[in-house]
């Protein structure tokens, strides 16, 4: 796909979220810490294509997910979607907005609700920001959609607990698509599922991505599902952008350090393979995001680190077209 | 079966566990046969409810009350199947540890590490305090716990995940064990703290020379540890062999079809293989072959009998009537 050509659907700038966590043993009137969960993320979306951010636990990438549906609160920066900042925007103006931004979780039974049937869960977004609509047209539109995802109509009835995740998974993909969005964030979609279950839900995905024209924004800690399902990749690490480039650059040739690990990690299903490369272990924890490490997150488990590294925070710098990195020790490491 | 060498430690026998529930009994685990040599690895791999947990669970003697096991499991010669409480506890952690997937929910968030570490050796090998507190600090050395004798001191919850699995792996160990029984032990942890852990485990096991049993449902894991590999599905043995064997001339359709769903980082494949359908639900299974519903080369035949697992070439085992011509699809 070529980016250049698309437009821009939400144009995020300078993105941070800090939460503000008082420690166990404080008294009431003492201040707590930030804790920079998001700390200064820029990222464009393209219309029609998947960015897929990857990262392991505590990184951020489900608080930013969240952030770009303003489901957490914001504090500082911008998020522009169709030239438009959604921070501006009052109560029930982000609600209108909602209809074209819509979102998937990661646990497939617990993000339905149990008392409800399939047919009302799919047909709850109609009702609330279609409410002109009658009956019989709503419940066309489940239908349809039902049949789209790969549900049976004569499912319509029953009730969550019914179903295995992997059916789950489609009920709660047809609820976020039945308002025909133009963003879908996916937090960890298929991360709760089985191998071949995850494959049938990865597949219908695409499908749908190409059918409806959708943007998909892909979240998941599984490198090989997000390589195999995404355009351009966000890699992050402690709050921060550490490397953005296309599927195959980052893939093929990952700059940043943290990357370089990352994907040398992921286990391989070929025996030879597998017992012959060359694994890049990081040493240590991550740190913790109450206290980062000064100027760039990862010098305290990066083997290039030296005492420029603590200096500054390195931004994401651009490496060519489609690809940028946020290291300033880029050209040593090569 | 009986393979050629004849210095197994583990030898499995028809293993089968039920389980009486008020929906009637279900067949978690259906005639399992393995054998398990000194300082081998194995894999069991399977997707949930394929009964890889439970076959440890069985082992272990650590089955939920309405659990019943048939069949035969000669640990050194000895059947621990049939060991009272009192003869299982003495094997248990000195001769067979386990390793669970979830490191919070298995040590106790009361009690300080050092506490949990030094209490298997009081108890196992009657050592006094001083002696268990050395030995455990030894041990979380030898896991590369940093800074260990001040962890003796912590609680588990003061640890990351990646700590706390160490801290189940040297418990394991402290007792040197002859055979590690791993349940996911990566499952919940990052991939870069899995890679952590299984270069330890590979590491552990040319240093003490342990057979492990490593239950997952990852296959790269199994592809880098494991030597043999023992692929489950729905309760039953479908695939058994040597790891290289299994992955590059897989030929029973389920692995094969494992195999092409994963998405892979050493490959540009552009839509992935899917198995359709859903895994059986074991309380209703279908008369014979239980793969049947999702396999592309089903037949008359698969629907009326099951296939028994048979060794079609010395020491590579597999059930299945209509197997694929084990080409390399690497």
């Amino acid at each position: 796909m070529n980016n250049s050509t698309n437009t821009v659907l939400m144009d995020v700038k300078n993105l941070k979220v800090h939460f503000n966590i008082k420690s166990d043993n404080a008294w009431p009137w003492q201040k707590g810490q930030a804790l920079k969960a998001v700390d200064g993320v820029d990222l464009t979306i393209y219309e029609g294509e998947t960015l897929g951010v990857v990262g392991e636990s505590g990184c951020g990438k489900s608080t930013l997910a969240r952030a770009l549906l303003r489901l957490v609160p914001i504090t500082d920066g911008n998020v522009v979607w169709l030239g438009q900042d959604l921070t501006d925007l009052d109560k029930k103006q982000m609600r209108d907005k909602r209809q074209e931004l819509q979102m998937i979780f990661q646990d497939p039974l617990a993000s339905l609700n149990p008392r409800m049937t399939v047919g009302d869960i799919i047909a709850e977004p109609l009702n609330t920001f279609k409410p002109h609509l009658s009956k019989q047209e709503v419940k066309d539109q489940v239908r349809a959609i039902m049949d789209r995802v790969g549900l049976l109509p004569n499912v319509i009835n029953r009730y969550p607990h019914e179903f295995s995740g992997g059916q789950c998974q489609r009920i709660g993909i047809a609820r976020a698509l039945i308002l025909k969005p133009k963003l879908v964030v996916c937090d960890e979609p298929v991360s709760a599922l089985d191998v071949s279950i995850q494959a049938q839900v990865v597949n219908l995905l695409k499908e749908l991505q190409a059918e409806m024209g959708l943007s998909l924004v892909f979240i998941a800690h599984d490198l090989s599902v997000v390589k195999h399902i995404s355009d351009r990749v966000l890699v992050m690490y402690l709050g921060n952008a550490v490397e953005l480039a296309s599927k195959h650059a980052l893939y093929d040739n990952p700059r940043h350090p943290y990357t370089k690990a990352l994907l040398s990690a992921v286990p391989v299903p070929d025996p030879k393979r597998e017992r012959n490369k060359k694994i890049q272990l990081l040493m240590g924890d991550l740190p913790s995001p109450i206290n980062p490490p000064s100027g760039c997150v990862f010098r305290t488990r990066c083997p290039y680190a030296n005492e420029d590294c603590a200096k500054q925070k390195p931004a994401l710098e651009k490496l060519s077209e489609e690809h940028q990195a946020a290291c300033i020790r880029l050209a040593d490491i090569a | 079966m009986n393979s050629l060498k004849t210095d197994n430690i583990l030898e499995v026998d028809n293993l089968r566990v039920n389980f009486k529930t008020p929906d009637g009994l279900v067949t978690a685990v259906n005639d399992l046969n393995f054998d398990l040599a000194q300082g081998e690895t194995l894999g069991i791999v399977g997707e949930s409810g394929s009964g890889k947990s439970q076959t440890a669970f069985a082992l272990m003697g650590l089955l939920a009350g309405n659990g019943i096991i048939e069949g035969e499991a000669r640990f050194e010669g000895q059947n621990i199947l049939t060991l009272n409480e009192r003869a299982m506890n003495k094997i248990r952690s000195e001769k067979i540890a386990m390793i669970f997937q979830d490191p919070m929910t298995s040590l106790n968030p009361y009690m300080k590490v050092g506490k949990q570490l030094m209490e298997v050796l009081i108890l196992h090998k009657g050592m006094n305090k001083a002696d268990a507190f050395e030995a455990s600090v030894k041990m979380l050395d030898a896991v590369k716990m940093p800074e260990a004798r001040k962890r003796m001191n912590m609680y588990p919850h003061e640890f990351s995940g990646g700590m706390r699995q160490r801290v189940m792996i040297a418990m394991a160990l402290l007792c040197q064990p002859k055979l590690l029984i791993a349940d996911e032990p990566t499952t919940a942890l990052d991939v870069t703290v899995q890679a952590q852990i299984l270069t330890l485990l590979n590491e552990l096991k040319a240093e003490f020379n342990t057979s492990i049993i490593m239950i997952t449902h990852d296959l790269g894991v199994v592809a880098g540890l494991c030597d043999k590999v023992l692929v489950m599905y729905a309760g039953r043995t479908m695939e058994y062999g040597l790891t290289e064997d299994v992955f590059y001339r897989p030929t029973h359709p389920y692995t094969q079809g494992l195999l092409e769903a994963i998405p892979r980082l050493d490959a540009n494949d552009e839509v992935l293989a899917t198995i359709a359908g859903n895994p059986p639900n074991l309380l209703n299974l279908p008369v014979g072959c239980p793969f049947q519903e999702r396999c592309q080369f089903v037949e008359d035949r698969c629907r009326k009998e099951a296939p028994v697992l048979e060794e079609y070439q010395p020491g590579k085992l597999r059930a299945c009537h209509k197997p694929i011509n084990g080409e390399a699809m690497l």
